[in-house]
């Protein structure tokens, strides 16, 4: 029986180490498609350095935790009659202040990890590298998402195109239940919402095609809330903007509110802007004079 | 025993009103969250009125005594109430024809049903005043009589104590009378 | 007469025919055992009429073990249809099932199974642990219950009546509002949870008046055993947020029953106001959850490692450390609605900070067993999946606590492996710990040993199995709440490995089904006869197994911590002094009735039945002011009555 049990727990043990390494060699190995890990902007890059501090800092507590675990077990099993047994020992002030205190360190240093941050990473906050910033103003519908380039006089659905290396101010906005605005590769999300507008400063470092979606459920076609986000090169980027100004359906109110209805799988579309302040005008619809 | 659920009932009703607090909290918060500019209400002296009427009913439940003075109390406290909540109707009806009712905006939605709150508390009041005269009617002051009219007095000043909060913030402060 | 209920509502697509009919044949099932053991009245006067808490923790675990079937079958279907809704394939589910499967999913597991285990646990317990004889308040326990009930009995009907709500466990507006959803979902989900909250709110108050006004003689609070302490805490908690979640669900309802607008997008609603309210309720309530659950370990760790708890005074003050901070960090929820880098930085380290007295409590575990004797039985092994699973959990807590980090991780299946990790890690399985351990002293006989370790390891490797592929797709970008996904996305092998690690955990609960069947038939074999059996430390072993009605023939007088432990060295453990008449009180049936009007009020409004809700409010109030006006609650249990129970448990 006693030797049942000692094979059991090594089988048991090698098993969970085994897990823990196959985690970890699929995340080394599929790092590429993982995109919290395969950043492609400035944001998310930053946002990766600070999940990974985190998660050394936290680790100085958990694998202690974990090997406590298993070397306690196994030692001090009752059938191990070697062992030390005191029945009545329940206190420890040297052990209570390394338990307290060093945890209370890491949150400590964590801390101003967090202040700095969520100062440094504020969606609100420009970027600024020198580089003009595109502003793009992005609309959540049911179930599609509408992009607005008001400088440009342009207006795409589900599909965002801008140049690599340039700072994107993104303004935010919902005509339809509450989503997030999210791509993941170049940075994290905020809240789209109907008639407040929030925004989001992103910036590519390369060129490429990033996966975009919503995170925040809106209803029964929430899971075709998806888009393209692609950065091409400036040169690219300006041809194609002459070429859906020539060509592009016009987006005037009357277009709009029909592209507003719910819908589902809408394909990718361009769109020439007609009217220049839709974006105010569907914000301001939701607020009402008192 | 008697003792014993005396102590332990009026303590676990404490903590119930204590608990009550964080009804009208989270009602008074979303009213000031809401309430984005003034509101236009009927009128002040009115609003003191009944603060003055719910404060008398409440005065009065602090001199419970033998049978009779008691079942007399509670009369003249439940005549107080339901005059309290006459005007409280009067006053939603004023506002309704003066064109602002529940489903105006937030911010009228959030005054009428914080209002509401206090009412509906106090049509329970009301319910629980008429059993009790009844029980006291026929069963004389009991310690089961005696304990519920603790738990009544209680309640009754916690709810005007709700409606001092009211009266300040929503009908002093912040608001304008038509 | 009908309101807006007609013929439409009871059609139903073929999987939800499917669990109807599983209902109705449950159903069918029960009536006809109860009818050839001719046990209708024994049901009626020994249960649903019984203001004994024992009785009625029984009836809170009976209740949330059904659901928990329930809410595990939607778990498998999401599963299924994740597995194989890719590309040009949608499932076999329409993406409105999907979403009212997830949302009845949450609703179900959090205030139906988590919250009735717990509570039915501690009913059975609490009085036992401070050597009382019951509650402070019997009846408004009964109706807690009752109302509890209630609010499972409308979850389960939305699958034949109507349709369950899409929006969430939370149910966000305004997507919840009646723009967007216009039928009965979301008021079946208001209803459910807003009638179980109620019961929710009024036993903790109970618990936190019995364990303040009804311990044992000698039984300082410092002297309570750790499952009291955290009871009290829950209570605490409870207490102070159920209150904000009444509030705010009518408000909702008023916005989709009366037109108001609180959370709607127009007309000066502010649905933001919603998602403040709702976490304000929300935090504290997931620590509702685990505090319990944390009690629950704090009682088996010592017991099966033969060793006092290490360091009781700093378990206390973390306890109380963890109760007060977790008022403070409702905000994590929504770092990404734009509150500004100052309200976040706040938010986020005061979430950080509960982490150091959690991880107090786990050391101190942890040192319990060192330098122990430990035993593994099952309950220990669920302790070991607890460490694993509950740390990882806490670990990913902690790092989406930094804002900017859960700006990637907010809603994705990262969150959703970080609260499954806590809640199945720490609530779950704190819970098959505590059943486990305390079955033989609720039930007198044990469980079968072999069957309970199985279970426990396919439950805590399938657990693994399950979550871990849901990390990693959160931080592949992939959200919660979706019915479908690209192929490009490269996510469907995850899902499989996922999908497969909740079949483990299914056999494991298939273990546990042939577990408790086998217990059953072998219960006389396996009879807790001394009410000790695994030579416990606290009070409630004190009494045979199942206790005697009143609890205590003689309330204890308690000396020091681990009470029943100290009187066992002292060879104090029988008192034979003269026996006293016994109050306890007597049944009544105006809690079951409460319920049945509860049930009316709430499908009367829902499907806009006026009359049907008017009868339900009037019978509600007419029930409370019969009881409030009932001078004779208690009947008496003679010297001479107690005596003979007690000289039979000895002779036996």
């Amino acid at each position: 029986m006693q030797k049942k049990r000692k094979i059991a727990f090594y089988l048991l043990l090698i098993l969970g180490v085994l897990l823990v390494v196959g985690l970890v060699l699929l995340l080394c190995m599929q790092s590429g498609q993982i995109a919290m890990l395969n950043p492609k902007g400035m944001i998310a890059a930053k946002q990766r350095g600070l999940l990974i501090m985190a998660s050394w800092l936290m680790l100085i507590v958990v694998i202690p935790v974990f090997i406590m675990t298993v070397v306690f077990a196994r030692k001090y099993r009752a059938s191990n009659r070697e062992s030390k047994y005191r029945p009545d020992w329940d206190q420890s002030l040297s052990a209570e202040i390394v338990w307290f205190g060093v945890p209370f360190v890491i949150i400590a240093v964590l801390s101003v990890l967090v202040w700095r941050s969520s100062h440094h990473l504020d969606p609100f906050r420009p970027i600024d590298t020198g580089v003009q910033p595109l502003t793009i103003q992005v609309v959540a519908l049911q179930w599609k998402w509408l992009f607005i380039y008001p400088e440009q006089g342009i207006a795409t659905v589900n599909f965002v195109q801008f140049p690599e290396k340039t700072p994107i101010n993104f303004h935010i906005t919902s005509d339809a239940p509450m989503n997030s605005f999210w791509i993941p590769q170049l940075g994290g999300q905020i809240y789209a919402m109907a008639g407040m507008d929030t925004q989001l400063h992103l910036i590519a470092d390369e060129e490429g095609e990033f996966r975009g979606s919503s995170s925040n459920l809106s209803g029964k076609g929430f899971a075709g809330m998806r888009f393209k986000a692609i950065a091409v090169s400036d040169a690219a980027f300006e041809a194609w903007v002459d070429e859906v100004r020539g060509e592009g359906e016009m987006l005037d109110l009357e277009t709009y509110q029909e592209l507003a209805e719910p819908s589902e799988d809408n394909p990718p579309a361009v769109y020439r802007l007609g009217k220049n302040d839709l974006y105010d005008w569907i914000v301001m619809k939701y607020k009402m004079p008192m | 025993m008697t003792t014993d659920t005396h102590s332990k009932t009026i303590f676990g009703f404490w903590v119930f009103l204590m608990s009550d607090c964080l009804l009208f909290a989270s009602f008074f918060a979303t009213y000031f969250v809401l309430h984005q500019g003034t509101v236009t209400l009927f009128s002040l002296p009115f609003a003191f009125t009944q603060s003055v009427v719910f404060l008398i009913s409440s005065f009065a439940a602090g001199f419970f005594g033998d049978k009779h003075k008691t079942l007399a109390l509670l009369g003249f406290m439940f005549v107080l109430g339901a005059l309290f909540l006459s005007m409280m109707g009067y006053e939603f009806a004023q506002l309704v024809q003066a064109g602002t009712s529940w489903q105006t905006s937030g911010a009228w939605s959030a005054f009428f049903t914080l209002l509401s709150m206090v009412g509906l508390h106090a049509a329970v009041g009301l319910l629980w005043i008429v059993v009790l005269m009844l029980q006291i009617c026929f069963r004389g002051i009991t310690p089961s009589t005696s304990r519920r009219l603790a738990c009544l007095k209680l309640f009754w000043q916690f709810l005007n104590i709700v409606w001092v909060f009211i009266f300040s913030f929503v009908y002093l402060l912040g608001a304008q009378y038509g | 007469m009908f309101g807006r209920l007609n013929l439409e509502a009871f059609h139903q697509d073929v999987i939800e025919q499917g669990a109807d009919l599983m209902m109705v044949l449950g159903a069918i099932f029960i009536v006809a055992l109860l009818t050839y053991c001719k046990r209708w009245t024994w049901l009626w006067k020994e249960w649903l009429t019984s203001l004994d808490p024992k009785r009625i923790g029984v009836m809170y675990i009976v209740v949330s073990m059904v659901m928990l079937v329930k809410g595990f079958i939607d778990a498998l279907m999401l599963r299924a249809q994740q597995m194989i809704s890719v590309g040009d394939s949608h499932g076999y589910l329409t993406s409105s099932h999907f979403q009212q499967i997830f949302t009845a999913h949450g609703t179900t597991m959090i205030f139906f199974v988590a919250m009735g285990l717990l509570f039915g646990l501690l009913n059975f317990l609490i009085p036992l642990q401070i050597g009382a004889r019951d509650v402070a308040f019997p009846f408004v326990n009964a109706v807690s219950f009752w109302l509890f009930a209630v609010g499972a009995m409308l979850v389960l009907i939305s699958l034949a009546i109507g349709k369950f709500s899409a929006t969430g466990w939370v149910s966000y507006p305004p997507l919840s509002e009646l723009q967007y959803s216009p039928g009965v979902g979301v008021d079946y989900w208001l209803w459910s949870v807003q009638v179980s909250g109620v019961g929710s709110l009024i036993s903790g108050i109970n618990f936190f008046v019995t364990i303040l006004k009804m311990r044992a003689p000698g039984m300082t609070l410092m002297k309570m055993p750790m499952l009291t302490w955290t009871t009290l805490a829950t209570a605490v908690l409870i207490i102070f947020a159920f209150q904000v979640l009444t509030a705010t669900l009518t408000m909702l309802s008023f916005d989709r029953l009366i037109g108001t607008h609180f959370f709607t997008s127009d007309f000066g609603g502010n649905p933001m106001m919603y998602i403040n309210l709702i976490w304000a309720w929300g935090h504290p309530e997931v620590y509702i959850l685990v505090l319990p659950a944390f009690g629950i370990f704090s009682e088996v760790v010592p017991v099966f490692s033969q060793k006092r708890l290490f360091g009781y005074a700093s378990m206390v003050w973390a306890t109380v450390a963890i109760t007060l901070l977790s008022f403070g960090v409702w905000l994590h929820h929504f770092f990404t609605m734009g509150a500004g880098p100052n309200a976040n930085s706040f938010f986020g380290i005061m979430t950080m900070l509960i982490a150091v007295p959690t991880g107090v409590k786990i050391f101190n575990w942890l040192f319990t067993m060192l330098q122990g004797r430990v035993i593994f039985k099952t309950p220990m092994i669920w302790f070991l999946g607890f460490i694993f699973a509950f740390t990882t959990g806490g670990m990913t807590g902690v790092l989406m606590s930094i804002p900017s980090v859960d700006f990637q991780m907010h809603n994705s299946l990262f969150l959703i492996a970080h609260f499954h990790s806590t809640i199945i890690g720490g609530v779950v399985f704190g819970f098959f710990a505590g059943l486990t351990y305390w079955f033989p002293k609720i039930f007198g006989f044990t469980l079968h040993e072999r069957l309970g370790k199985w279970a426990a390891w396919c439950w805590i490797l399938g657990f693994f199995i399950a979550f871990f592929p849901l990390y990693v797709l959160g931080m592949m970008g992939a959200t919660r709440r979706l019915d479908h996904y690209e192929t490009a996305a490269g996510w469907q092998p995850l899902f499989v490995v996922a999908a497969f690690g909740a079949l483990l955990i299914a056999i494991g609960v298939g273990f546990q089904v042939l577990q408790l069947i086998i217990s059953i038939k072998q219960r006389k074999e396996n009879r807790d006869a001394t009410g000790d059996p695994w030579n416990g430390r606290t009070l409630e072993w004190s009494t045979s197994s199942p206790p005697p009605e009143y609890n205590f023939a003689h309330i204890p007088e308690v000396k020091e911590r681990d009470a029943f432990w100290a009187m066992k060295q002292a060879h104090q453990t029988h008192n034979t002094g003269k026996y006293e008449d016994i109050h306890v009180p007597k049944n009544s049936p105006l809690g079951f009735f409460v319920g049945i009007f509860a049930f009316c009020l709430s499908f009367g409004t829902i499907w806009y039945m006026w009359w049907l809700a008017a009868v339900g409010m009037i019978g509600i109030i007419v029930c409370v002011t019969i009881r409030l006006c009932d001078d004779d609650v208690e009947r008496v249990m003679s010297a001479h009555e107690v005596q003979h129970i007690e000289t039979a448990r000895t002779r036996a």
